[in-house]
């Protein structure tokens, strides 16, 4: 999976759980400072990231995640197996 | 001296309409909004009817905004906010340290325990929603409405069952008394059709087992009636200090003149046979208010249908208001509405304050055959005239043995 695929993905995600515009997210927004996206929120798209990427998110790196970008690389990293 | 406190703002989403509006001439006319649970998973209760809200919340609530919300907090918010708008405020009219909220529910977020336990079962502790305890709580729609309103004078849910939403606005009164806030939003809200609260009042033989047309279930004084229906929905009040009100204008429905709490310390459930501890509530609300009871001309009563209530309810009121009994006009809106458990007495509180505003008192259904031993008048076929100038009660008990009367004035 490339990068904008995996972007395109996240996107659907925080849309779906946080109502944020999909044009809006791009790699260089914060998702608590630009996307309004709160840490309960966080929690839930973590949740849906690791069913969608078939990944597992530990808490210890979710905090790590303040960017789009991050959230991007660090699933990438992960090795998408979907 | 004690300010006045007026009642400028009603919301409200009901088994029998959207809003304050279209409930009020559905209860004019008499419809009810009990009809049969067709889902899959009442086939197997007891009990296979309820009142579900005429209006979804999801229709009206943006998606996102009501993800994140139980539906007793979705209820609360659609009633909140057109009570907020129906007395003319809008962001920022209020000083946010002056504006309190006080918002009740009996049960809280059943649904949402519920809901997130199947997943907690299902698929486990890592998928349970982070947001299920916001979502649960029974202050949740207090804290759903305050975080709406922006209010920080103070946000409080007290809790106690079918009364809690009359407790709410007799503690809204309270505050404005108290001068801690200048404005107050104030109801009761309830979403609790589910499985496990029809069985656990099934069990308790609380609710309604006819058979047949399902709207004839919920029958108020009745010979017939044998439990009331589980509804669910929400009614705000938006309540002023004299001062506050006149100074900006605003358009005034009543007065709420005073209200009485007691406690029966009788039994968990069952109403104290005498109505001495209802008959109590309703003497205290007639001297907060500074009323005599022939100065009463209507009562809304708490009457759920239930055999032992609603007789229970009626010695309590022959007690209390005396001779001057006879003279008043009873109604009991939950034989259109069914119980709307913490959203009751606050739902009740806007029917009573429109029978004022209106002097129009709305009919009590299903009344066909009344039972000898309530001895009242309860209105019944068709609305009844008010005087100008009346005053009223609406009465509201709980289980644990909570009674509250709320008493208003026409102005």
């Amino acid at each position: 999976m490339s990068q904008q695929e995996i972007l395109a993905e996240l996107a659907q995600i925080v849309n779906e759980i946080a109502g944020v515009p999909v044009g809006d997210i791009s790699p260089e927004k914060s998702f608590l400072d630009d996307l309004d996206v709160d840490s309960l929120s966080m929690v839930e798209i973590a949740t849906a990231a690791e069913d969608k990427f078939g990944i597992r998110i530990p808490d210890d790196d979710l905090k790590n995640l303040k960017t789009v970008g991050d959230a991007v690389n660090y699933i990438e990293r992960a090795g998408v197996s979907v | 001296m004690k300010p006045k406190v007026l009642v400028t703002g009603l919301g409200a989403t009901t088994p029998v309409g959207g809003d304050v509006a279209s409930t009020w001439d559905a209860l004019l006319a008499g419809e009810s909004g009990v009809r049969r649970i067709e889902a899959d998973w009442a086939a197997d209760l007891p009990v296979q009817i309820a009142a579900p809200v005429a209006v979804d919340p999801g229709e009206v609530l943006d998606r996102v905004e009501a993800r994140t919300l139980d539906r007793s907090q979705q209820l609360a918010l659609v009633a909140a906010r057109e009570a907020w708008a129906d007395a003319g405020l809008g962001a920022g009219s209020v000083p946010p340290e002056r504006l309190a909220v006080v918002v009740a529910s009996g049960i809280g977020g059943v649904l949402t325990l519920l809901a997130q336990y199947d997943v907690l079962k299902e698929k486990g502790a890592r998928r349970v929603s982070p947001h299920t305890v916001p979502m649960l709580m029974p202050n949740g729609p207090a804290a759903t409405v305050g975080l709406d309103l922006v209010a920080r004078a103070g946000v409080h849910a007290p809790v106690s069952a079918c009364a809690s939403g009359a407790e709410a606005i007799g503690l809204a009164l309270d505050l404005l008394r108290a001068g801690r806030a200048d404005v107050v939003v104030a109801g009761g809200t309830e979403a609790a059709i589910h499985a496990l609260p029809i069985a656990g009042f099934a069990s308790m033989r609380a609710l309604s087992t006819r058979e047949g047309d399902p709207r004839e279930a919920s029958r108020p004084y009745d010979k017939a009636r044998d439990g009331f229906v589980l509804g669910e929905g929400a009614a705000v009040l938006v309540l002023e200090t004299e001062e506050h009100a006149r100074a900006r204008g605003a358009r005034v429905y009543a007065e709420l003149a005073g209200a009485g709490m007691s406690a029966d310390a009788h039994h968990v459930a069952a109403p104290e046979p005498t109505g001495a501890g209802a008959a109590r509530a309703v003497e205290l609300a007639l001297r907060d208010a500074d009323l005599s009871p022939a100065e009463v001309a209507h009562v809304n009563a708490h009457a759920t249908s239930t055999p032992l209530g609603d007789v229970a309810e009626a010695a309590a009121l022959r007690t209390a208001l005396g001779d001057a009994a006879g003279g008043i006009c009873v109604t009991a809106t939950k034989s259109c509405t069914g119980h709307l458990l913490g959203a009751a007495g606050a739902l009740e509180a806007i029917v009573t304050v429109l029978s004022l505003h209106n002097r129009t008192v709305p009919p009590t259904r299903n009344l066909d055959d009344p039972d000898d031993d309530v001895q009242l008048d309860v209105v019944r076929f068709e609305p009844r005239a008010l005087p100008e100038g009346a005053a009223a009660l609406s009465n509201s008990f709980g289980f644990g043995g909570h009674n509250v009367t709320l008493a208003f004035k026409a102005v």
